[in-house]
């Protein structure tokens, strides 16, 4: 026989505790919960885009009655409960009915505090509690005019918008001096208060209510100091009171609301309170937040697991006023022993002010700009010495951790442990992993499987940037399935996979097998294709140059004109006499019509014919010169600035640092062209910080920068990580170079790539992973082995020229005009 | 049939590519499919005279190198939307040698 639990209260307390309960033992009880309300749960959060039209009350609903169906849980929707037996363990609702309890949950909420003034009772006197007190501002804003809301605190505020939008002239009157005082300082309630004001809404500041006057219905407010407003409805916004007469009556131990231990037991230990109802450590709550911490408690302590202690919460508040962004937490006014820093830009609506003591953050608020809101909430909760940055902490996050090269957004720059949604609890490290390993990529889908942004949404636009850092902006749904061209119905990443995991060889075995439409593909797959295979068995798979772009095919970059560029490998940049005198010999030998310095360090042979190729390489090797693979899917240059040899400024060798990798990473092909650059010190006259990996020398060693390039849109590179010996630079290189070539996608650059998977997933690779760096290191290692042949030697032999040259030549025929 | 002239064996063109045959006139792509079909096109596309050589060899088609028109190897004509046509010689394999109609 299961013993029986009883909820009093269906609302996102309860509920939530019982949604734990039932993640980590389902069959410990058989639940009944009554409600008061005639409704499934709801998101109570969320009446305020409901009143204000943003959102559906459908909406809000969290569970449906289904929902208490299939998991066997009683629900008496409408049904209130009058009285705790506590002597015969049983509740008794108002209807009579009567049901016994082993273990009972109190979560009986909150009521509106309603000014005990005469005409308190006054039809058109509502709270904002509940939908039904959202009905009747409804109703009102149909069929009336004029509103007074009395108190100037979050949800007073947030009635006030809904009725101005809803249609109806509304004054908010509020006791003290600047609004939500209990949350922002006088200069961030002042900038508040006339954004609204924009709004529409008007304020009646310091004014104290005398008296509600009307007869049938409410018709005006009357203050002390005399003033008089008319008034069709009254919300009572002045603040909430724990519900607590029902535990009271019981005989149960209350004081501001009912008393609780750190397992959310009350005096008598078979009676549980959670949520607004509860008194925990003298501290009442009215936030989401501290309520689902405490539901997890007691979840933890029904599921007579009690390893779990409730030690009360620090809370942040934000606004829920679509437009206005305001965020505070802690003790945000400071005292003598504490210091203030504070950013105040008027003309942009931005407000930022940080408490500090002994260089930890006690409190903050935000206005106007509230994304670093998140961090300042943690590195408060965590007691960080901020004093190693407190310089530009008033800039936030994304101004922290590189040398000034990176650009990240902020969520990029989130810790894995860092709250992102403080409603429910989720981190970062949760929301990301859920959307790599489930493959989400909508806000709903995020929302649904990790309840990030779900309950108030606050943290709506912070969520969307973590699924933006995470999938690539270009990564939509549709994007992600779409198949590699018209001839399959695989996406490149399916048909790599199944290269990889049945072990494809071939592209005629990957075709048939993956049952190809088309007898044997096209331009764009073959190609593809053929860089997954070799890439993926670079000793099995053969490279098929008749899916190769010619370019590929031919080691030389075509021209319009149908005649070919050569540029040989310039290692580092750095060339000598000899090499510039075989060089130009061969310019001139060949009649190359323009001899050119290309962007990354080199000497371009523009104009060569084809059947020249050939011997023009053979002379080039002659002289100890070989492909700079200009043309190819791979590595192109390592440009480098002068460095410590000459240079006055420079901190080391970045020439040789230039050559070393260049002679290091050469040969294997990639996903597409891969440019490198080392400059000598921070002033970064190479331009490293728009390479796919650039190297900065840094006085005690050297910073690797990835995932940036120039051309149609400019990517500044991500700080991967700093390393202190030349050793470690290789090491790194090869080791992103082939997670590179292994895991984008062909034709899609370092920049996308990046962009589409986040750094932090390569940057647990190969930064964070030191086992697996060194994997993926002796993986492209394995592959430079086989790569690494000059393709101009290999086609100078005397078999390979053959295809350079016509197959016949004939003196007849005619070719008509094209 | 003096207009059949012999370029050469077919194995010489590689299974899905091409050889050119220089002529007095200019050149001729003779194309091998992957199916050993063998067709013969001006080695230049009609969009801005790519060498249709070249180009990627699939099916019945190739594309031009230049810029990736699709060029039909049985009658020269530009895949749509695009629209040229290279012209077309007739060309025939016996005993393994390729023969070449450049009048055709």
């Amino acid at each position: 026989m299961k013993e029986k639990l009883v909820v009093i209260g269906n609302g996102m307390a309860g509920m939530r505790t019982v949604e734990e309960l039932l993640k980590l033992g389902g069959d410990l009880y058989d639940i009944t919960v009554f409600g008061a309300e005639p409704h499934g749960n709801y998101n109570r959060i969320l009446l305020s885009p409901v009143l204000s039209g943003e959102m559906p009350f459908d909406d809000t609903l969290l569970n449906r009655p289904e929902w208490y169906a299939e998991h066997g849980i009683t629900l008496h929707a409408g049904s209130k409960v009058t009285k705790i037996d506590r002597v015969r363990r049983q509740v008794v609702a108002a209807d009579g009915l009567t049901v016994p309890y082993d273990r009972l949950l109190i979560a009986t909420g909150s009521r509106p505090f309603i000014l005990p003034v005469p005409g308190h009772d006054l039809p058109g006197v509502v709270g904002f509690r509940d939908i039904a007190d959202v009905e009747v501002m409804l109703d009102a804003a149909q069929n009336h005019r004029h509103a007074v809301v009395i108190g100037g605190g979050l949800l007073g505020l947030e009635a006030a918008v809904g009725l101005v939008k809803r249609g109806m002239v509304v004054r908010v009157v509020h006791l003290a001096d600047t609004l939500m005082e209990r949350q922002l300082d006088s200069a961030a309630g002042q900038m508040l208060q006339r954004e609204l004001e924009s709004r529409g809404v008007e304020f009646l500041m310091g004014a104290k209510t005398r008296e509600i006057i009307g007869r049938q219905r409410v018709q005006g407010v009357l203050f002390e100091d005399g003033r008089e407003v008319s008034a069709d409805l009254v919300v009572m916004a002045a603040g909430i009171r724990p519900d607590f007469e029902l535990a009271k009556a019981a005989g149960i131990h209350c004081e501001r609301g009912i008393v609780v231990n750190d397992t959310l037991q009350t005096y008598d230990p078979r009676i549980y309170a959670v949520g607004e109802c509860a008194q925990h450590r003298g501290q009442t709550y009215g936030l989401v937040a501290p309520l689902f911490e405490q539901a997890k408690v007691c979840a933890n302590h029904l599921a007579k697991f009690g390893i779990s202690r409730y030690v009360g919460s620090v809370t942040s508040t934000k606004l829920k006023v679509s437009g206005v962004d305001v965020f505070s937490a802690g003790d945000f006014l400071g005292g003598p022993e504490s210091e203030q820093i504070v950013y105040r830009d008027p003309g942009a609506g931005i407000y930022k002010k940080v408490v500090l003591k002994d260089n930890r953050i006690q409190g903050a608020v935000l206005y106007g700009n509230t994304l670093d809101g998140a961090w300042y909430f943690q590195l408060m909760r965590e007691g960080t010495d901020v004093a190693a940055f407190r310089d530009s902490l008033m800039f936030g996050q994304a101004h922290l951790g590189d040398a000034g090269h990176g650009q990240h957004s902020p969520v990029a720059l989130m810790a894995d442990s860092a709250e992102v949604c403080g409603c429910n609890g989720v981190t970062k490290g949760t929301i990301v992993n859920l959307i790599r390993s489930k493959g989400l990529f909508t806000l709903d889908e995020v929302r649904a499987h990790t309840k990030a942004s779900a309950s108030c949404g606050g943290c709506t636009g912070l969520v969307e940037q973590i699924l933006a850092s995470v999938v690539g902006s270009d990564a939509a749904p549709a994007d992600q399935q779409k198949p590699l061209c018209p001839c399959t119905e695989h996406s490149h990443d399916a048909a790599r996979e199944a290269i990889r995991t049945q072990h494809l060889t071939s592209i005629e075995q990957t075709m048939r097998t993956l049952e190809w439409r088309t007898p044997d593909g096209c331009p764009t797959c073959r190609p593809a294709l053929n860089y997954y295979l070799i890439s993926t068995w670079p000793t099995e798979a053969r490279d098929d140059d008749r899916s190769r772009f010619v370019n590929e095919r031919l080691h030389a970059n075509i021209q319009k004109d149908r005649s070919y560029t050569v540029v040989p490998r310039i290692w580092g940049g750095v060339t000598t006499p000899e090499e510039l005198r075989a060089i130009a010999d061969a310019a001139e030998k060949y009649a190359v019509p323009m001899v050119k310095i290309t962007g990354g360090q080199r000497i371009d042979l523009v104009g060569v014919q084809k059947e020249q190729l050939p011997a023009m390489w053979a002379d080039l090797n002659a002289a100890g010169l070989v492909s700079g693979h200009a043309y190819g899917k791979a590595l192109r240059t390592v440009k480098t600035c002068i460095g410590s040899q000459f240079c006055r400024f420079g901190t080391q060798d970045s020439v040789q640092m230039g050559v070393d990798l260049e002679k290091f990473s050469w040969g294997s092909w990639t996903p597409h062209k891969f440019k490198m650059a080392v400059s000598g010190c921070p002033r970064n006259c190479a331009e490293a910080t728009i390479k796919d990996f650039g190297v900065v020398a840094v006085d005690s060693g050297w910073e690797l920068h990835v995932g940036g390039n120039g051309g149609v849109k400019v990517r500044v590179t991500d700080l991967l990580c700093r390393v202190k010996t030349a050793e470690e630079v290789l090491e790194y290189c090869g080791a992103f170079m082939q997670i590179y070539r292994e895991q984008a996608r062909y034709l899609e650059r370092t920049a996308p790539w990046i962009e589409r998977v986040g750094l932090d997933y390569v940057k647990k690779q190969m930064v964070d992973d030191a086992a697996s760096r060194a994997v993926l290191y002796q993986r492209f290692v394995e592959s430079q082995r086989i790569a690494q042949n000059d393709p101009w030697a290999e086609h100078t032999t005397d078999a390979r020229r053959g295809e350079f040259e016509p197959m016949i030549k004939i003196d007849v025929g005619r070719v008509s005009a094209a | 049939m003096s207009d059949w002239i012999s370029i050469g064996k077919l194995e010489d063109i590689p299974r899905q590519g091409a050889r050119v045959v220089q002529t007095a006139a200019g050149e001729i792509a003779v194309f091998r499919a992957a199916s050993d079909a063998v067709f013969a096109l001006a080695n230049r596309c009609p969009h801005k005279g790519g060498p249709l050589a070249e180009g990627i060899v699939f099916d019945h088609h190739v594309a031009c190198p230049l810029h990736n028109w699709k060029i039909s190897l049985e009658s020269g004509e530009a895949v749509a939307p695009d629209k040229g046509c290279a012209r077309r010689y007739t060309v025939r394999v016996e005993d393994g040698i390729v023969h070449l109609n450049v009048n055709s």
